[in-house]
Parts: C-alpha cells; sequence; structure tokens
C-alpha cells in the first residue's frame, strides 16, 4: 500500500545518465548492506585481508620463508607476534603472507565455478528437455561424492600442488551453483519479460547472457560468498592431509598440520593460523548473510 | 483487406493420456486498421490465440495469416517487425535489472537499427513520457508509467500490428483511462491494427470495433460492437456477460 | 442501521522504513452498524491498511494511533493479544482478495472449516462436521459431502471464495472484513459470490467491511461508501446517491470508467489536485 508513496520520494533525485542510474542504485545497496552490523563486521574482515594480502611485504617483519634454527619455537614476544615455528620462522610473516595464497585460492576458484556453473544451469534450465536432462545427471554425479573425497581423488591422480587443489576445489564446489541457477531459470523462463524479448526476435544465446544471468547472478554471487567458507575449509584441509600447497609455502591449512606435533608445547604454532582460518571464514559467511538480504528479493 | 486472418486454429497441450485442447477450430479476421475485441472468462483460451499470433506457441495447426502471408511455425525476425505484444501485469513485464533506456534499446540492438538516442527519445515522448524517464529502474515507475514503457518497447519496431493482451486490468481506474486514451491516439496516428484481449466488455466497448466472444477455446460469435452494446448478441453466453457487466451497474442478480 | 458495531475516530497509520516515516491512513472516522460499508480507492490509498489494522494485523513497521477505535464495548487499540486473538475469527472475519493463498493447500476444505469451527466452539467432531456441511450448504454448495473431501487445489476460484466465506462465517462472527473478495474472479462468478455474501450478512444481521477499487460492483451492493484518496476519506455517501458525489475525485472516478452503454470517443483523465491532500 505504501509502496507508491515510497517510490515518489526515492526518485526525487532523478538520474539523468546510465552512470547516475548504477551509480545511484548502488548507494542504496551499500547503505542496507552496511545496516546490519554483522555485515558490516564481515566486510571489515574481508577488507582487511584484502590490504594485508595486497601490503604483506610491508606488513611482514620477518622473510616468512627465512629459518633461524636459533630461534625455533619461541613463544609470542615482542619480536615475533604470533611466535616461531619449528624452522624460527616468524608465523606472523608466515600468516600475513598466507593471506595471499588464501585469496589466490579462492579468487582462482571463483572465477572457475561461477562461470561454468552459470553456464550448465542457465542453460539446462532455459533449454529444457534433452539438454536439461544431460546436464543435471551429471551434476547428480559430482554432487554424489562428499566434496572433500572427489578433491582428494583428483589431487591423488595430478599430484600434489596448489593449482592442482584449486582445479579440485572448483570441480567440487560448481554443481551446488549450477543448480541453483537452473532453478532460478526455470522460475524465470516464462516470466513475461522473458517472453517479451523472445517475441523481439532475440536469440536464445542474447536471452541467456543479457536477461537471464543477470537475474541469476545475485544469487549465484550470494552462494558464493557462502561458499568461500568452504573453500578456505577444504584448501586447509588439502593443505594439512598435505596435498595442497607444499612447503616451504606458508598456507594456513599446512601450518596447522606441521605445527600439530608441536601443538602440546608449542600451542601458538597452530592457534594463530587456525583462528585466521576461523576468522576468514566466519567473515565471508556473515558477508554472504547480508549479501542475500540485499539481493535476495525473497527475503524482502 | 484482412490484416489478420486466423483459419481453424487448433492448440493442444500435453501427452495423448492427459491431452487438453486449449483452441478448438478458431476462426476469425480483423480487417487493416481496425481494433478487434476478443472476449472471454479465465480459461476461455483468448491470450492463447495471442500467443499464438506473437510465436510463443509453434505447435498449433490450422492457418495464420499476417497481410496475406501464412505464418511459419518457427518465429522469424521479420515476424517480430511486423506484430509485437504488451502484456497485462506492467509489473513483470519489464526487466526489473534494466533502465528503460536498456528496454528499449534491446529490440534496436537485435535488429541492428542504429539512432538508439534519437529513436529511443521519440518513442518516449509518442507514449507520453519525457526524457527523464530514460535512465529510471521499473520499481523507480507506477504502474501506468511501466504499462507507457511496454508500449514504448512493443512500438520501437514499428510494427503494423499490437497484440493487447488485457494491457490494462491490473492498472486503477483513472489509470487505465489515460492507457485506454493513449492506445486509442497511437491507433488512429501510426494506422496500427490492435487485436485486444479482455473480460471487461465495458473496455472492449470503448476501444474496439469489433468483438470475437471465446468460450472453452472456441469463438461463439463474431459481432459488431454497436450490436453488442445495442444487446442484439444472439449467443447465450455473450447475452449473460453482457447482463453480468450491465447488472454491475442497475441490479445484482444474473446467472 | 441501528448501534455501531465499531466506532472509528481519527485513526492515522503510519509506516516507518529505514528512519522515514510515510503516512499510510490519514484522520480517518467512520462507525459500523448493521449494514454494508464499502471503502473504495485506487491503490496506495490505504483501504486495504484501514481493514487489516481494525483486527491489528498490521506489519511491525507500522504505528497506529486514533481517538477511538471501540468495537462493542472493547477498545482495540489497548487490546493484548490474547483479547485480540479472541476477536479475531471469532467475533471479527476477514476474507482475503484470492482463495488460492488463505487456504491451507494440504488439508481439505472440509476440514479447515471444521477446525474453524472447533477453534471457537466446545463439540464433538461429529457435530462439526455436521455445522461444516450445513455452512456448505448455505453457501451454495450443491454436494457439500464430496466438496468437504476435495483439496483446495482441486476446486474453481470462485467455489474457493464461497468456502472462504463458509470458513469466515461458521464461528457466526458480527462483523466481516472483505478484502477485494471477487477481484480475482470471473464476472459469471463474481455475481454468485456476491450474491451468497449478501444473503448470509442479510439474514444474520451483520456488519460488512467490503474493501474494493470498483466503484460499479460497490455501488449496486452496499448501502454506504467511503471514497479513500492517499490516505484520507475525501467523501462519505449513499451508495444510492453515488450519482451526486460532491467531490471531483469520486467524480473522476466515476467518469473515467468505460462503460458499455454510455460510449465516448475519449475517457476524462482525473485530474489531480494537490489541495485534496490538504483539506
Amino acid at each position: 500500500m505504501t509502496t507508491q508513496i515510497s517510490m515518489a520520494a526515492r526518485t526525487s533525485s532523478e538520474p539523468h545518465t546510465r552512470y547516475q542510474a548504477l551509480w545511484l542504485s548502488l548507494g542504496t545497496g551499500a547503505r542496507r548492506l552496511l545496516h546490519n552490523p554483522l555485515t558490516g563486521a564481515g566486510l571489515l574482515v574481508v577488507l582487511l585481508l584484502l590490504l594485508v594480502a595486497l601490503f604483506a611485504p610491508w606488513l611482514a617483519t620477518h622473510d616468512p620463508l627465512a629459518q633461524d634454527l636459533n630461534r625455533s619455537l619461541h613463544a609470542p614476544n615482542a619480536d615475533n607476534w604470533f611466535g616461531t615455528d619449528e624452522f624460527g620462522r616468524d608465523i606472523f610473516s608466515r600468516l600475513v603472507y598466507g593471506s595471499r595464497i588464501t585469496l589466490y585460492i579462492i579468487a582462482l576458484v571463483t572465477v572457475i565455478v561461477g562461470p561454468i556453473g552459470l553456464a550448465v544451469g542457465t542453460i539446462s534450465g532455459y533449454f529444457g528437455g534433452v539438454v536439461d536432462m544431460l546436464f543435471m545427471r551429471i551434476t547428480d554425479i559430482f554432487i554424489s561424492f562428499p566434496s572433500l573425497v572427489l578433491a582428494l581423488a583428483f589431487v591423488a591422480a595430478l599430484g600434489p600442488g596448489l593449482e592442482h587443489a584449486v582445479i579440485a576445489i572448483a570441480l567440487t564446489t560448481w554443481p551446488p551453483i549450477a543448480r541453483l541457477a537452473r532453478a532460478e531459470t526455470l522460475q524465470l523462463r516464462n516470466a513475461d519479460f522473458i517472453v517479451a524479448v523472445q517475441l523481439q526476435g532475440a536469440s536464445s544465446a542474447r536471452v541467456i547472457l543479457r536477461h537471464i544471468v543477470p537475474m541469476c547472478l545475485s544469487s549465484v554471487i550470494v552462494r558464493l560468498t557462502m561458499n568461500m567458507a568452504g573453500i578456505i575449509l577444504t584448501a586447509a584441509g588439502l593443505g594439512f592431509l598435505g596435498l595442497g600447497a607444499q612447503p616451504p609455502l606458508p598456507e594456513w591449512g599446512a601450518m596447522i598440520s606441521t605445527g600439530r606435533s608441536y601443538m602440546m608445547e608449542c600451542w601458538w604454532l597452530v592457534a594463530a593460523p587456525g583462528l585466521a582460518i576461523m576468522l576468514v571464514s566466519l567473515a565471508f559467511n556473515l558477508l554472504g548473510d547480508g549479501l542475500r538480504d540485499l539481493l535476495d528479493p525473497r527475503s524482502e | 483487406m484482412a490484416m489478420i486472418e486466423i483459419q481453424s486454429l487448433n492448440l493442444s497441450f500435453g501427452l495423448d493420456g492427459s491431452r487438453v485442447q486449449v483452441l478448438k477450430d478458431v476462426n476469425f479476421q480483423v480487417r487493416e486498421g481496425e481494433s478487434f475485441g476478443l472476449v472471454g472468462e479465465s480459461g476461455s483460451g483468448k491470450t492463447t490465440v495471442l500467443r499464438c499470433l506473437a510465436g510463443q506457441y509453434s505447435h498449433w495447426e490450422g492457418e495464420l495469416r499476417i497481410n496475406g502471408e501464412r505464418l511459419g511455425r518457427t518465429l522469424d525476425r521479420d515476424r517480430c517487425r511486423r506484430v509485437q505484444m504488451v502484456f497485462q501485469d506492467p509489473y513483470g513485464s519489464l526487466h526489473p535489472r534494466h533502465t528503460v533506456e536498456t528496454a528499449l534499446g534491446e529490440p534496436l540492438h537485435i535488429h541492428g537499427i542504429g539512432q538508439h538516442r534519437e529513436r529511443i527519445g521519440a518513442i518516449l515522448s509518442k507514449v507520453g513520457l519525457n526524457d527523464s524517464f530514460r535512465y529510471r529502474y521499473p520499481h523507480q515507475l507506477s504502474g501506468g508509467q511501466r504499462q507507457r514503457v511496454a508500449i514504448a518497447r512493443a512500438l520501437i519496431l514499428e510494427p503494423r500490428i499490437l497484440l493487447l493482451d488485457e494491457p490494462t486490468s491490473a492498472l486503477d481506474v483513472s489509470v487505465q483511462a489515460e492507457i485506454l486514451n493513449l492506445l486509442a491516439d497511437l491507433r488512429q496516428r501510426e494506422g496500427l491494427t490492435y487485436l485486444m484481449v479482455t473480460h471487461d466488455l465495458g473496455v472492449v466497448a470503448h476501444l474496439c470495433s469489433r468483438v470475437a466472444v471465446m468460450q472453452h477455446g472456441k469463438v461463439l460469435e463474431t459481432l459488431d460492437t454497436n450490436d453488442l452494446v445495442r444487446g442484439e448478441a444472439s449467443d447465450p453466453y455473450t447475452r449473460m456477460l453482457i447482463s453480468c457487466s450491465q447488472h454491475k451497474s442497475r441490479d445484482r442478480d444474473c446467472a | 442501521m441501528s448501534e455501531a458495531k465499531l466506532q472509528v475516530d481519527n485513526l492515522s497509520i503510519q509506516f516507518i522504513n529505514d528512519g522515514r516515516t510515510t503516512d499510510a491512513v490519514r484522520n480517518v472516522s467512520f462507525s459500523l452498524g448493521r449494514e454494508k460499508l464499502a471503502i473504495v480507492g485506487e491503490s496506495g490509498s490505504g483501504k486495504s491498511t484501514v481493514g487489516r489494522s481494525l483486527l491489528r494485523l498490521h506489519p511491525a513497521s507500522a504505528r497506529i494511533s486514533a481517538d477511538t477505535l471501540r468495537f462493542g464495548d472493547l477498545n482495540l487499540l489497548d487490546a493484548d493479544e490474547k483479547t485480540l486473538r479472541s476477536i479475531r475469527g471469532r467475533r471479527i472475519s476477514m476474507i482475503m482478495q484470492d482463495p488460492k493463498y488463505s487456504l491451507n493447500p494440504v488439508m481439505t476444505v472440509g476440514a479447515q472449516i471444521t477446525e474453524a469451527y472447533l477453534a471457537h466452539h466446545r463439540v464433538s467432531q461429529r457435530e462439526a462436521r455436521k455445522q461444516t456441511l450445513e455452512m456448505l450448504e448455505k453457501v451454495h454448495i450443491r454436494d457439500p459431502e464430496r466438496v468437504y473431501s476435495l483439496y483446495p487445489h482441486e476446486v474453481s476460484g470462485g467455489m474457493g471464495q464461497r468456502i472462504m466465506i463458509a470458513m469466515m462465517l461458521i464461528p457466526n462472527p458480527e462483523i466481516i472484513i472483505a478484502d477485494e473478495p471477487t477481484s480475482a474472479l470471473d464476472v459469471s462468478v463474481q455475481q454468485q459470490v456476491l450474491s451468497v455474501l449478501d444473503e448470509l450478512v442479510t439474514q444474520r444481521n451483520l456488519g460488512l467491511i467490503f474493501i474494493s477499487h470498483d466503484l460499479n460492483l460497490v455501488r449496486n451492493f452496499c448501502d454506504r461508501v467511503l471514497v479513500m484518496y492517499a490516505g484520507r476519506v475525501v467523501e462519505s455517501i449513499r451508495a444510492a446517491d453515488l450519482d451526486q458525489a460532491q467531490h471531483p475525485y469520486t467524480r473522476g472516478l466515476l467518469a473515467a470508467l468505460p462503460s458499455l452503454t454510455q460510449r465516448r470517443e475519449r475517457l476524462p483523465v482525473l485530474q489531480r489536485d494537490p489541495s485534496w491532500l490538504t483539506d
């Protein structure tokens, strides 16, 4: 009942160019996103992670790879803020550089998974029939394995290493995205605005790319953000099992793995990277929740 | 000369066992420049006829002709430039993430037509919107404004025929009057042929010169609007519809 | 029109969203006796908000204020949730626009009506069933035994709405609020539903608030009409006198309607006057 009234208020500042229109809607979006303090906190941590990764050389107090056996297993102190590991490497500096690896994994997995999931989902939802059948059965096969087991199998086949871990994780994370995109597409397929462009003579590719994908994008972004926590954990898991990043790379999961043998006496070896993993995955979850409130029309 | 010719149009949905025939031998003709109404209650198949003509359904049987040319089953670009459709729900027929300019530019892109700025400006002023609407999103428009944009989108390819699917039934009475006036003006100025689906006899009487009454997928009768108004309908169902909508303004028993 | 069952004085409702306040309803006053009162307006006029606020079914973001909001000898404004629950359905019930969304899809129609009856009456299951069947008959459903065991998706829109009416009337309320009860229905069915509603309201001597956008429908069906514009009542008039409506908005609405009998070249377009918002 009040929507019309509030709409009138919103349009009082009229956009005069395309960019201004976009900017205005982004502005209201950002304001609503920060409305929830938890989302704000999540966003803050994620931004912090980005900054740390960007400025790692300036933030790190030591060389993350430099060994100093005289200073091995030191407890946190003024020089080594989070202590040192069994080779005398500074844990704080390793965490700082490790953030780059974490972001690298997240970014690469997202870049692979997003487009694949969207493409498979929208195409099978839009065309339906045999195409849908084929694509969805393939998706089912991937979903039917526990993701860590599937990832393990792939890494075992390809050999350990960071890039292989990324590929393995990507293989296990695209199917849910595809299903989500398909469900959205099925709903959209018969919407009047899609029928309208079809009747204007738009090709299937054009309808999918310009009209359906933008509508699926928001829920896919939300899902990807929520997935990032899972990606970090799987990466850490693979690192922990020695199948992800290889020594001496300061990957957080691998740090926990190697620190585990000294865990009883030197808690900081495990606690510092463990906390980092927890904090970052929590932050991505909170951010994803906030984005869902913002982007998902069903939650309004 | 007949602009739209529909001859023994049949359409059914579903597989053999649960096959439902939605259209049964539909026949009628619409003359060039005429405004033709298709009246019926929900489930009568009136919108389905429209969607067959527009090209949304392709498994119909029978013959459809536009300007004497036989229509194929598949939708080609040439047909898109001759027949366009305006939908019932102005809230669902515009892409929620596209500005007015993007929505209107899309058909031009598809058909490789240039001079977007000028054409969009011209079409907006034709439907009674000024340039300040160009960069707005649908959620920033009222129902009537959205329907104007939808009409502009249908007209930007300069079609000869406009298919109108209950274009005003989702609007308030005062806005409905504005849109009906706009449609009447546009038809006169551009020489368009209208085929309008509606359940509201008042709207038909206002905008259309001839009417086909549909029930259960069949055309019961085709008659002149003047006859309809004078109560000279021959079919009992048509008489019932008329008495219901007249009784709305006098007495309450019908049926 | 005997004593007032419902008295509303200066009802105002505001919505607070993101710190912005919008006035949905401003200083609405009316009283309802044993009559059929229509509230008519276009979308955004606040007509449904008024209907909902009477049962205090408004969203959490709404702020209600009124000088009087009295139902019988009860002050609805101060009533606690428990009192309100005992009123809703039992003494004031509400019929919504689309039966598809107001009926529970996984329960049979009969079970839902029986439940509505049992919620307010301490009787045996058998007695409740008997009452339900009688009620279904009263809303002119031909084969109540068969309809009793149907699920909502198996009945047509018109029958669904009559079932809703049965369900809302079985606890024997004193007031019914009907929010666009026939706008989702075809014309021929519309008349059926309205005559059923009319019959029961007259028979049982109830008060009916009929919320609608359709002036023509309302003018035959109701006794009195409140015309709302932008949250205000601009005119209150006997339905029979609508032709002599004073307010330009009411007259504009009536004129803008395309009609079968009076054909005009152009429909007069409503000119909205900003002064309607202030006086």
